[in-house]
This record gives C-alpha cells, sequence and structure tokens, in this order.
C-alpha cells in the first residue's frame, strides 16, 4: 500500500521498498518456538497412538504410533521452518502466502493434539472419530457463519445469529413433531430463521435502530420465546410437541467407503450435505456473480451502489433474510441430527462461536467454513479431553475460540476488516 | 429541538455525514446536554427543554411517555403469549364466535392471574405486606450496577456487552479473598470490595485498550471475553482452591461473616448494596454531568471526530471509560457475592450482564434512568419467582416482556405509529441523525 501511494511522489528512481506487515512472521515464529519448547524439549516422553481406522473398516490402516517428545520436536523444527520461509519472504519484502498460515495451523494443532494424547492417562485416540466428531459439531456453525457473512458482507451486523438457531432449532423440534416429518420440519426452521431475521432487518432498516441493539435484544427475546412455549408446551406434552425424530443419514455408496474421509464426508444427514452445497454457493455468489458484486458494494460503499442504481436498503433485506434461513437450518442440526428433541438454550451460545468464526474467517465463506472447522475441533477436543483424561483443563480448549477471535480482531493474527458500511443503516439521500 | 432546526436537518440530506454530524452535535449541545449516540437522537430524553408545542404534546409526544407506553404495550404482549397457551382461553376460543364473552373473560383472567402473581410477588401480596419489594430492591442492586456501567460506555458510543464476563471476573476475585483470607471486621469488606471492582476494571480495560491501540471492536471483544470469564470460573471452581473442603461440587466455601454486605433490614435479603448502587447513580450522574472527564466521555461518544479536533484524547478516554464501566459491573459482581448469594457457583452471574443491556436501554443511558429501569427489571426478575410458583407460567416471559419493551423504546417510531401519535408533518424523526449517531456507534478507531 505504501508503495502505490508514496511512489509517485517520490519519483521513478527511488522506490521505497515494499514492507509487509511484520505481524505473520512474527506470530509464526513465537508460535513455533512455543511448540518446539513446550511440546517438544518439555513433551511427554509416551507415545501418543492415533487410530486411523476402526477394526470394522474395509480398509485396516494401521494407527499412527508417535512418541512425544520426538515428535513434538520434529513438528516444532517443521514450524520453525515454516515460520523462517515466512521471515525470510518478509525479508523480500514479499507477502506471505494464503496458505502458510493455514498450513501453519494444521501442523500445529496436530502438535498440540499429539502433546495431549502423549501426556493423557490414556495416550490413545481414534483420529477419524476425532475428525468427524468435529465436524459434525461444526455444522451448525458453519450455516451460522454463513448467515453472518450475508448479512455483514451487506452491512448489516448480525449478532441475533444466536437467536436465529435458536429459532430454528425450536421451530424443527416443533414442525417435525406436529407434520411427523424431519424434512418438513428443517423448511420450517428455516423459515423461523428467517423470521428472526425479518425483524432484524424491519428494525434496522426501517426503523435505523442500532444494528447491535437490535442483535442483542433479539437473543434474548428468541431465547424467551423458546424458553417460554418449551416450558408450557413442550414438557407437559413431550409425545405431542418434543419428539420429531431425526433425519436419515444417507451414505454415498461406494464413495462412503473411502477409509477416514468416506464417513467423514459421504456419511451425512442430508443437513449435512446442504452445509457444504451452501459454503460453495454463497462463495460462488458472492464473488463470481453479478448479485454478489451488488451485494459486496452494497456492504462497502452503499452510496456508490445506490448512485448506480442499486436498492441498497431491498438488498439489505432479502440478503439478511437469506442468512436468516440459512442459520434457521444450522439451528435444525441441534434438533433433527445432534439429539432428537428441543431443550431450552439448545444453541448454548454457538450463535456467538459463530460470530467468532466469520470474524476469523474473514467475512469469507470458505475462511467462516475453515474457521468452523477448527472450533468445532476444539470443541470435539474439549469433550474427549475428559476422556481420556489429561493434564490440561478442557476449560481452556473451550476458551480457545474466543481467545484466538480476540486475537484476530485485535490484529495480531493478520488482520480481519470488516466490509466497510457494516453496521452503519443507509438513509437515501 | 425546535421545529426550525428539525426542518434544516430535513432539508439538507444531502450533506456529508461529517457535516451532518457535527449539525448533530450542534443540536444535541444546544440544551447544554450532550446525549448519548447510541440510542437515536430523537429518541433520547432529557432534551425536553427545547421542544416546542403544548404541554399536552409534549407529555404525549415525550419520551418518557413513549418509554410507559413501551412497557404497557409489550406488558400486553406477553400477556396474550401467557393466554395463548392457557387451556380455559384455549376451550373458550373453540366457540369465540358463539360466545366472545366467555373468550374474552378467559383471556382477561389469564393475565391477570399472572400478572398478579408476579405483582405480589414483587411490590405488595397480602400475606406478606411490603416485604417482596424489598426483594426486588435486592434482585435490583447488580442490574443498577452493572446498567450503570453499560450506560456510561453507552454514553462514550461504546457497546458494553461484556458486563456478563465483568460481573463474573469480579464476583470470582472477591468471592476468594471473602473466604480465604481472614480479614478484621469493616477491612475485611473493604478489601474484598477493592478486590471485586479492579478484576471488573481490569477486565472491561482490556477491551477500552484494545480497541484504542488496534481498533479491534469492542462488541466482538466483549463477546468473547464473556465466555472467556465463563470458562476461568468453571475452570477455578474445579480446583481445590476454590472447593469446599471435602466437597467435590463446584461450590466455594461461604463468604466470612466480614466479608459480606450487612443486610439493611432483619428479616430480609437487602443489604448495603444497594445504597452502594444508589450512591453509585449519583456517582455516574455527577460524573457525566458535572466532571470534565465525563464532558469529555460524552464528547467522544456524541462525535470522536470532533471531540479529538477538540483536543480530547480519545483513546484515553475510551480506555478509560471502558475501565469505569467494568468497575461499575463488578459493584454488581460484588453484590451478588458479598450481599445476596454469598456463595460463588458457576451461575453467580446469571444473566445479570445480559439483562443490564435492556436496562441501560430502557433507562435511555441516564445514570437514573437506568435507576428505575434497573428496579422494574429487578421487580420482574423477584416477581417472575412467585408467578412460576402460583400459575405455573415459566420465568421467561420475563425475557420476553423485557426484550419487547427495549425493541419499542428503540423504535420510537414504531410506537407512536401504534398509538397514532405520529404527528402529521414528519418532522419528528430527522432522517439523518440516526444515522451519524450510528455511525458514530462503531468508533473512530474503526
Amino acid at each position: 500500500m505504501s508503495a502505490t501511494t508514496t511512489a509517485p511522489r517520490a519519483g521513478a528512481t527511488a522506490l521505497p521498498a515494499f514492507r509487509p506487515s511484520m505481524k505473520v512472521p512474527i506470530s509464526l515464529g513465537v508460535l513455533a518456538l512455543i511448540a518446539l519448547v513446550f511440546f517438544g524439549f518439555l513433551g511427554p516422553d509416551k507415545t501418543a497412538e492415533m487410530k486411523i481406522s476402526d477394526s470394522g473398516d474395509a480398509v485396516v490402516v494401521p494407527a499412527l504410533m508417535i512418541p512425544g517428545q520426538v515428535g513434538g520436536v520434529v513438528l516444532g523444527i517443521l514450524l520453525l521452518a515454516m515460520a523462517a520461509y515466512s521471515i525470510y519472504l518478509w525479508t523480500r519484502g514479499e507477502r506471505s502466502p494464503k496458505w502458510l498460515p493455514i498450513a501453519f495451523a494444521v501442523v500445529f494443532v496436530f502438535a498440540l493434539l499429539v502433546w495431549i494424547v502423549a501426556g493423557a492417562r490414556q495416550p490413545s485416540i481414534s483420529l477419524a472419530g476425532l475428525v468427524a466428531g468435529s465436524v459434525t459439531l461444526a455444522v451448525p456453525l458453519v450455516f451460522g457463519s454463513l448467515s453472518g457473512v450475508l448479512c455483514e458482507r451487506v452491512g448489516v451486523v448480525n449478532i441475533a445469529i444466536e437467536g436465529q438457531l435458536l429459532g430454528g432449532a425450536f421451530t424443527a423440534a416443533l414442525v417435525a413433531t406436529i407434520t411427523g416429518s424431519p424434512y418438513i420440519g428443517l423448511i420450517a426452521a428455516a423459515a423461523a430463521g428467517a423470521a428472526v431475521s425479518m425483524v432484524l432487518a424491519v428494525f434496522s432498516i426501517k426503523y435505523l435502530v442500532n444494528q447491535i441493539i437490535v442483535g442483542v435484544v433479539l437473543n434474548v427475546l428468541v431465547s424467551g420465546l423458546t424458553g417460554f412455549l418449551f416450558g408450557t408446551l413442550m414438557v407437559p406434552n413431550k409425545e405431542q410437541f418434543n419428539t420429531p425424530g431425526r433425519l436419515d443419514i444417507l451414505p454415498i455408496p461406494l464413495l462412503s467407503d473411502i477409509p477416514i474421509i468416506g464417513p467423514i464426508l459421504f456419511e451425512q444427514s442430508i443437513a449435512g450435505y446442504l452445509m457444504y452445497v451452501a459454503v460453495a454457493v454463497v462463495w460462488f455468489g458472492l464473488f463470481k456473480t453479478r448479485w454478489g458484486l451488488r451485494v459486496r458494494a452494497v456492504g462497502e460503499h452503499p452510496q456508490a451502489a445506490d448512485t448506480l442504481g442499486i436498492n441498497v436498503n431491498a438488498t439489505r433485506f432479502w440478503n439478511v433474510t437469506l442468512g436468516g434461513a440459512i442459520a434457521g437450518i444450522g439451528g435444525a442440526v441441534f434438533t433433527l441430527v445432534t439429539i432428537d428433541s428441543f431443550t431450552k438454550d439448545i444453541s448454548g451460545g454457538r450463535g456467538f462461536i459463530a460470530l467468532a468464526a466469520l470474524i476469523f474467517g474473514r467475512w469469507n465463506p470458505i475462511g467462516a467454513f475453515l474457521a468452523s472447522l477448527l472450533f468445532g475441533f476444539a470443541y470435539n477436543l474439549q469433550s474427549i479431553l475428559g476422556i481420556i483424561g489429561t493434564p490440561v483443563p478442557s476449560q481452556f480448549m473451550a476458551m480457545l475460540p474466543y481467545l484466538v477471535t480476540i486475537f484476530a480482531v485485535a490484529g495480531l493474527v493478520g488482520k480481519s476488516r470488516p466490509p466497510a458500511a457494516s453496521g452503519i443503516p443507509y438513509v437515501k439521500g | 429541538m425546535t421545529e426550525k432546526d428539525q426542518a434544516q436537518s430535513d432539508q439538507t440530506p444531502a450533506e456529508s455525514t461529517a457535516e451532518v454530524r457535527a449539525a448533530d452535535v450542534s443540536l444535541d449541545t444546544a440544551g447544554g446536554m450532550l446525549e448519548p449516540s447510541i440510542v437515536p437522537v430523537s429518541s433520547q430524553s432529557g432534551d425536553s427543554g427545547h421542544q416546542q408545542g403544548s404541554v399536552m404534546r409534549r407529555i404525549v409526544m415525550g419520551n418518557g411517555f413513549v418509554s410507559v407506553l413501551a412497557v404497557i404495550v409489550a406488558l400486553f404482549l406477553g400477556g396474550l403469549l401467557i393466554a395463548s397457551t392457557d387451556s380455559q382461553v384455549a376451550k373458550t376460543a373453540g366457540y369465540l364466535f358463539a360466545r366472545p364473552t366467555d373468550f374474552l373473560s378467559a383471556l382477561w383472567a389469564a393475565m391477570t392471574e399472572s400478572y398478579g402473581a408476579l405483582f405480589q410477588g414483587s411490590v405488595f401480596s397480602p400475606r406478606e405486606g411490603f416485604k417482596p419489594i424489598l426483594e426486588t430492591m435486592t434482585v435490583a442492586t447488580p442490574l443498577i450496577c452493572a446498567g450503570l456501567g453499560v450506560a456510561l460506555a453507552f454514553r462514550a458510543g461504546l457497546f458494553n456487552i461484556g458486563a456478563q464476563g465483568q460481573i463474573i471476573i469480579s464476583a470470582t476475585l472477591a468471592a476468594y479473598v471473602g473466604f480465604a483470607w481472614h480479614l478484621p471486621f469493616g477491612l475485611h469488606l473493604l478489601v474484598v470490595l477493592i478486590m471485586g471492582v479492579l478484576g471488573g476494571a481490569v477486565w472491561g480495560a482490556i477491551v477500552g485498550i484494545l480497541k484504542a491501540r488496534t481498533g479491534a471492536h469492542e462488541v466482538i471483544v466483549t463477546i468473547m471475553l464473556n465466555y472467556v470469564a465463563l470458562f476461568l470460573l468453571d475452570f477455578l471452581l474445579n480446583t481445590a482452591a476454590f472447593r469446599r473442603p471435602g466437597d467435590n461440587s463446584p461450590i466455594s466455601p461461604r463468604l466470612d461473616e466480614s466479608a459480606t454486605y450487612p443486610v439493611l433490614i432483619p428479616g430480609s435479603r437487602l443489604h448495603l448494596g444497594f445504597l452502594v448502587a444508589v450512591a453509585l447513580t449519583y456517582g455516574v450522574w455527577w460524573l457525566l454531568n458535572r466532571s470534565t472527564i465525563g464532558f469529555e466521555f460524552r464528547a467522544v461518544g456524541a462525535n470522536p471526530i470532533a471531540a479529538r479536533t477538540a483536543g480530547v484524547r480519545v483513546s484515553r478516554a475510551t480506555i478509560l471509560v471502558m475501565a469505569m464501566a467494568g468497575a461499575l459491573a463488578a459493584f454488581g459482581g460484588v453484590a451478588q457475592v458479598a450481599g445476596t448469594e454469598k456463595v460463588l457457583t458457576g451461575g453467580v452471574a446469571a444473566q445479570i450482564g445480559f439483562d443490564s443491556i435492556t436496562v441501560a436501554l430502557l433507562g435511555r443511558s441516564t445514570p437514573w434512568g437506568t435507576f428505575f429501569a434497573g428496579l422494574l427489571f429487578g421487580a420482574f426478575r423477584a416477581g417472575a419467582v412467585q408467578m412460576q410458583i402460583q400459575t405455573g407460567t415459566p420465568i421467561d416471559i420475563v425475557l420476553v416482556v423485557q426484550s419487547l419493551i427495549v425493541l419499542f423504546i428503540a423504535a420510537p417510531p414504531l410506537i407512536r405509529s401504534i398509538f397514532r401519535l405520529e404527528p402529521k408533518k414528519k418532522t419528528k424523526t430527522p432522517k439523518a441523525a440516526p444515522k451519524a449517531a450510528l455511525a458514530n456507534a462503531t468508533g473512530g478507531a474503526k
């Protein structure tokens, strides 16, 4: 950036060298050192067993046996090498490529896993189960964060993801029980999420109420409404109102037999497949279509978009509604896939993790998807930690997504920049 | 705001945002009262000094009146919700057209029964006299403290969603000092108070520092810190230092007698913390309206760019106001552990942090408004317990009513249109004003 702005003034003779931010190389370096010292040199001396396939699978892959200390050192050196590469690029005035932090994160998480498992009372873990569980837990997060992406890209801050998830979960359980079909429940969940979103849209666009206020209040409203109806309808008449049944798991023939990735990718309910479709469609729509260009224009510079003849507030309204519908489907996952009934506040703050995921994913559908997977992994690890008995308190694992997000918004891990007009209502004129 | 000013601001919609903002500031400071930027300018209280028109119209159009209407409408809608699940109402609805009076009386009965129980649990009951009102005041104490914290941040243009985390951290620290240290009477309570308030202030200041130094949005940071605090408390309650000796459940030992607020009226739970809350309300009023720092806060809230131009150090004000907001919420946390609960549990903060946001909004971010809003919501909370026992209506109805109240108050045009109070000339809602106000809310440091 400095190169482009100063070049014309400085003349052609002495172009100041372009210096990208040092934040990425430095944070990678620090993390790599932490990994080397704590996971490597101070690491546990037991051997971590990582089972890859179950004994019942068609193709049995032998379990990975990683000695804690040696593994930690090797992985730590690998991380250091990546950090060194990033620093080398920085000295040459180049930015680190996008894959580097992602690859770094994957290796770092793996090193963390080895460290945790090798230090546990029972140093054995099923890798396939771990990843599959993470994906399952990530599904509502992905839907929630996609909703956030759609809303924020068009300039409306969506703090109400939690409410949309909860509304979707409740409606899915209620409608699926009454109609007897989880699929109708799924559609109803989308409608409920859209309804919550419409309130957000009407209040923030028509009445110009601050979007954050509406979001916060909507979360309370939905929590109160569903809690009230749960108490008065569902608790006394569980059979009648709260036995929705589950969405069928639809394995794709052949593909689902692939070891490890088969069960993760191709043995899902319809909601799981919808998740992949939604990520792809939202990404393609936002970045490759005319609609997406308009949406982003409205989110970045509504005045300019208006000048070009785009109806800013209508675009906002429908995008926010669409986002709500997507989050509603995510909510249905709680009551139609994870467990088969509604309980009070079943979303349990997952909407805020989705918000974190969308920020950590830098307002990009694919970034949000990857961040949701990471946070789903942290969530899953947290429960597994308790089972295998590690010295690391599970609460710190649970804290991780939130801490990572704080670092992300503070610009310590790359720079997260929201769409320019996000949170600012547009008044024509 | 005079009609003329209104007309002017409507006539010049094409002005750049900065100019509109400047105009707003001049409008708002005209009466010598800088108003909070969060709530749309048109809906703010305290500017009745420059409203024209007849006395009647001023009352009808005034914001206090709209607040009252909002409460009434929200209560009515909540009542409908209660009635909708009532079996008698459902039965009479079956022959609604044959005998509508049956339906209406059943509807009325369902609503009045629940709200009657609510009233008995919060203000006056024939059996206990005015004792329930003491319980209302007890429940309201942390709500008022935390609400003041949220309101103070609002006035400086900051969204403090983090009262929950600030309460948790302060309650944790205060409780630890309360049961682990054994100090003489008087001194102990003071140390508990200082430690708790310090904890909350630091937890709030983190947000302010991140906002001022890196531009991190305070809404995101506070939400995330709430969860960090929650898990931290969960972790601590599972360590030997915080658990009762020989007990595995996550609950702390009881605080020493010397570490707790003395009870004000024997036979009730009302403790000294309530008087502290009253003092804090006055303190915040003084700070905002009589002190230089308060003026700086309001200036930053109204327009950070203008404030910077005028020589206010915006980043310092941001850090300071968040630390103060955290400290105020912390008084709520201390009131919980040292006054109401006397032990530390995972649910010590309950929903107080989130309720306090609605309290501040209902109070329109003014200290005394927040105080009375806190009392109202405290009454809801205290009465809802009684309501659930007597009529089986779930406590969650309180959440519904609270959020509806805030929605209606946040959108004055809505409540005015419901009651057809909209003036014929559409000058009441200068459209550019909320826009500027909201732009401020996101802050200049973005």
